[in-house]
């Protein structure tokens, strides 16, 4: 644990996300880079056609939005219990990105629908769990942004998010069930085939390390933003 | 590569399109506010770094 | 009268007294009900398929009404120092509040709920599983509702904020509790919904007096 609060100092993560972030930007964008070559290099799928390659940029970015919200409870998690002093501020950068890529699941989502099932929006349990996850977010993103005092937002936020992550798997259990009730499975693709991996991982990848990155940089972004405000108070 | 998605390009193309912007947008607004929040941070040091030290009798 | 009673009473007193307590609400629910087939038609067959969803969601929303007081008057004017400082722990303060809401609020809406499913066309079995439902769910509405209005409490419009956290959390409550109502209408047994939601709102209510006693910590500076 000790290691985590070593960071919890700005001055200590600013030094270490120095090092940290061309790096993390770097691969980024050589697994995206590549990702992209492979995804329009494989043939098409036996049952889907070339809509396999939409596979390739909805589930990263669905499951970038899942891992975002995960981050933030973990965050506010540490927030809460350890009062470790930077999660606040890592949980609050976290949100616009996992907003982002939740609204790019659902309408990656959508357009994979529309050839898959012929409509647009369908009430399959997995879009309508992630458009109940985008509310999640903007809930989040609203209370931050509706209480004043920073700290007390902080800590309000975090209790929310906690609650939050507690009711995810309930939410998408519900809606499961909600969906076999109604419609019968709806299947989406099954086994990924081999030959679809090095793409799906590339990209799986990218998408990960572009959220690292971009995380990254509004969380010194952030810590710069309170230099400047307190310098502002004290001159 | 293969760009030849047959009938569902008008539904692959426009997906890529739109992650590659709202990603773009995304690293582009992070980009900016630290670039703005750094500008200002070495404005508001500036006339501190240049104040004179006062000299103290003690 | 034990602490615990006298918040209880004192809150169904309060909300009886401001805004009408289940006045408001019943009306809203109503309304809400009367709207509804002036938007999509008067297919009694229609109805009877949506009124399940309809009158629920009809309930929740009408629950909500008065949820952004819950904790914000007594914040207000001070009372919820004293509160806190009373031998009544937060939690069961919390708990109180809750009950009262539920009482003042969700229990007259259930009670309503009979004679608006009629105006739907709802069959008698799917009726008393409504009842049965909305019985079970409210209360979830309400605890649910409670962690909403301490998180906001100090919140000028906090209102507008409240139903954005909290609806995606009542998500479940509605996909079970109009869930049970459909399955009933289909002929099928509602007993698997109605267990999913009894156990949510079990957990609920049981839950989260711990996470409002939290906000409401937080927000009066301990």
């Amino acid at each position: 644990m000790n290691w985590l609060f070593k960071y919890a100092n700005p001055h200590n993560f600013m030094r270490l996300s120095n090092v940290v972030l061309p790096v993390a930007a770097i691969a980024t964008v050589l697994c995206l880079v590549a990702g992209l070559y492979f995804s329009f290099s494989v043939p098409p799928d036996y049952q889907q056609g070339t809509t396999i390659t939409l596979l390739f940029i909805h589930v990263p970015a669905d499951l970038v939005a899942m891992a975002a919200y995960v981050v933030i409870a973990v965050c506010s998690l540490l927030s809460l219990v350890w009062r470790h002093p930077l999660s606040d501020t890592a949980a609050r950068a976290a949100a616009p990105l996992g907003a982002v890529f939740t609204v790019l699941g659902l309408i990656t989502g959508a357009l994979w629908g529309k050839p898959m099932w012929g409509t647009y929006w369908v009430w399959d349990a997995r879009l309508t769990s992630f458009l109940l996850l985008l509310f999640l977010y903007l809930g989040y993103m609203a209370l931050w942004n509706a209480i004043e005092d920073e700290v007390r937002a902080g800590r309000a936020a975090a209790i929310l998010a906690m609650i939050s992550v507690v009711n995810i798997p309930i939410i998408k259990f519900s809606v499961d069930w909600w969906s076999t009730l109604h419609q019968g499975e709806t299947i989406m693709a099954g086994k990924l085939a081999p030959v679809y991996l090095p793409p799906f991982l590339l990209m799986m990848a990218g998408y990960m390390l572009l959220f690292l990155t971009l995380w990254m940089m509004r969380i010194r972004t952030a810590i710069v933003e309170r230099r400047a405000r307190n310098l502002m108070v004290s001159a | 590569m293969n760009f030849d998605m047959g009938q569902y390009g008008a539904y692959i193309w426009p997906a890529y399109a739109i992650s590659a912007l709202a990603l773009g947008g995304l690293s582009v607004w992070t980009v900016a506010a630290w670039r703005r929040a750094k500008a200002r941070l070495a404005a508001l040091e500036k006339p501190r770094a240049e104040k004179p030290r006062r000299e103290t009798n003690t | 009268m034990s602490p615990f009673l006298t918040l209880l009473t004192r809150d169904i007193k309060l909300a009886a007294r401001s805004g009408g307590g289940a006045a408001l609400a019943l009306s809203f629910f109503a309304l809400v009900a009367t709207l509804m087939p002036l938007g999509v038609g008067a297919d009694l067959k229609l109805l009877a398929r949506i009124a399940g969803g309809v009158l629920w969601v009809g309930a929740v929303l009408a629950a909500l009404l008065s949820l952004d007081r819950l904790f914000q008057g007594d914040f207000e004017d001070g009372s919820l120092e004293l509160i806190a400082l009373s031998p009544l722990s937060l939690e069961m303060t919390s708990f109180a509040k809750i009950a009262a809401h539920w009482l003042s609020t969700g229990l007259p809406l259930t009670l309503l709920s009979p004679l608006l499913a009629l105006m739907f066309n709802l069959a008698p079995a799917p009726m008393a599983i409504l009842f049965v439902s909305l019985l079970l769910g409210t209360p979830a509405v309400s605890a649910v509702g409670a962690i909403g209005a301490s998180l906001t409490l100090s919140l000028k419009r906090g209102g507008l904020i409240l139903p954005l956290i909290i609806l995606p959390l009542l998500a479940p409550v509605v996909i079970f509790g109009a869930g049970a109502v459909a399955a009933v209408s289909d002929g099928m047994a509602g007993t698997g919904a109605l267990e999913l939601l009894g156990a949510f709102a079990v957990a609920a209510v049981l839950l989260s007096p711990f996470a409002a006693a939290a906000s409401v910590r937080l927000n009066l500076g301990n």
